[in-house]
């Protein structure tokens, strides 16, 4: 990639230092300067935004949403009644979604917000429209009287928002996105709801968050 | 799960630091190959030889150079292992070089700042 603007009579590229940026004439050659430091700072933020794709998902946090998801399965199926029940996972899913957004904010502050806000805003923006629509369709079948069907509509629309918000990001995370689809679909046909939740949002969430936490830095 | 054993840690040695005065461009990181090294260890603190080379389209040989100039100057920590009889470099940045990458992105910023002040 060619793009050093300057260069010295030997051919070797320099940077003009900010002291000597006050001795040039405005407009002149300031402007080229600042616009190679653009550049710079540009090449930066592109090349942090690619890798960090790699590891914007927070791994650690992953593993605590599967131990608690694992608690949470262990209460909810000795729930007596379906209102107990859908309490004890929408509080889970609350835990879940506040250890999942503080993880991410510890990364990012870990690595350095100013240039991470881009590719978090990104995954955000991917991850929250299946969420949302989950959340909805939530109360539509749980006024309707279908609450059976609540654990394979949680799982399969999550499965989707890791896919989309994990789309351009390391294997590991759609391939998450598909397990969860996968136990999803299966829990819409068997009467075991509890049992595919712990399987998903805990089991998975442990395994795939143990593994992006030790191959992709936390 | 993969058997790895870690063969060595190369940590921060660095020689001689000249001082650099405030202003002065750290060219050990301004170089492209590096600067892109550099930021893409800033945001994911580990990644293997093989993940910084498909992600800066570079070759082995040129990678493997630009990398030991950073470990040398204690920018960035290699750990070399084996995991199922392939051998894995994995590269981090440094305080020191979390610094250094620091420094640059300001000096950066104020030569931005410069332009506007002046336009």
């Amino acid at each position: 990639m060619a793009h050093i603007l300057f260069h010295d009579s030997a051919g070797r590229f320099f940077v003009p230092q900010s002291a000597m940026l006050e001795e040039m004439q405005p407009s002149v050659k300031v402007r080229p300067i600042a616009n190679h430091a653009l550049d710079n700072l540009r090449f930066i933020r592109e090349t942090m935004e690619r890798s960090s794709s790699f590891t914007a998902v927070p791994g650690w946090a992953g593993v605590a949403m599967g131990v608690t998801a694992l608690i949470a399965a262990w209460f909810a199926a000795r729930q007596p009644d379906r209102e107990l029940w859908l309490a004890t996972w929408l509080g889970e899913g609350m835990l879940a979604i506040a250890i999942g957004a503080g993880g991410v904010f510890a990364k990012a502050t870990r690595i350095g917000q100013s240039l991470t806000a881009a590719p978090a805003r990104k995954f955000a923006l991917s991850f929250a429209p299946p969420v949302l629509v989950g959340a909805l369709l939530t109360v539509a079948l749980w006024r309707a009287g279908m609450a059976q069907l609540l654990p394979g509509l949680w799982l399969m629309l999550y499965g989707t928002a890791v896919i989309t918000g994990g789309a351009y990001s390391v294997r590991a995370i759609p391939a998450m996105g598909a397990v969860f689809v996968a136990l999803g679909a299966a829990a819409l046909f068997v009467p075991a709801g509890d049992l595919f939740l712990a399987l998903g949002f805990g089991a998975t969430h442990i395994v795939f968050g143990f593994l992006v936490a030790r191959r992709h830095g936390g | 799960m993969a058997k790895s054993n870690a063969l060595r840690r190369t940590e921060s040695l660095p020689v001689a630091e000249p001082k650099p005065s405030p202003l002065e461009l750290d060219r050990l990181i301004h170089e492209r190959v590096r600067l892109g090294i550099v930021s893409a260890l800033a945001a994911s603190e580990a990644m293997t030889f093989n993940e910084l080379k498909r992600l800066l389209e570079l070759t082995d040989g040129n990678l493997s150079v630009h990398a030991r100039k950073l470990e040398d100057a204690g920018y960035v920590s290699c750990l070399k292992s084996i995991e199922n009889r392939v051998p894995r470099t994995e590269y981090r940045i440094t305080a020191t070089g979390r610094r250094a990458f620091e420094k640059y992105l300001k000096h950066m910023e104020a030569l931005i700042g410069s332009m506007k002040a002046q336009s």
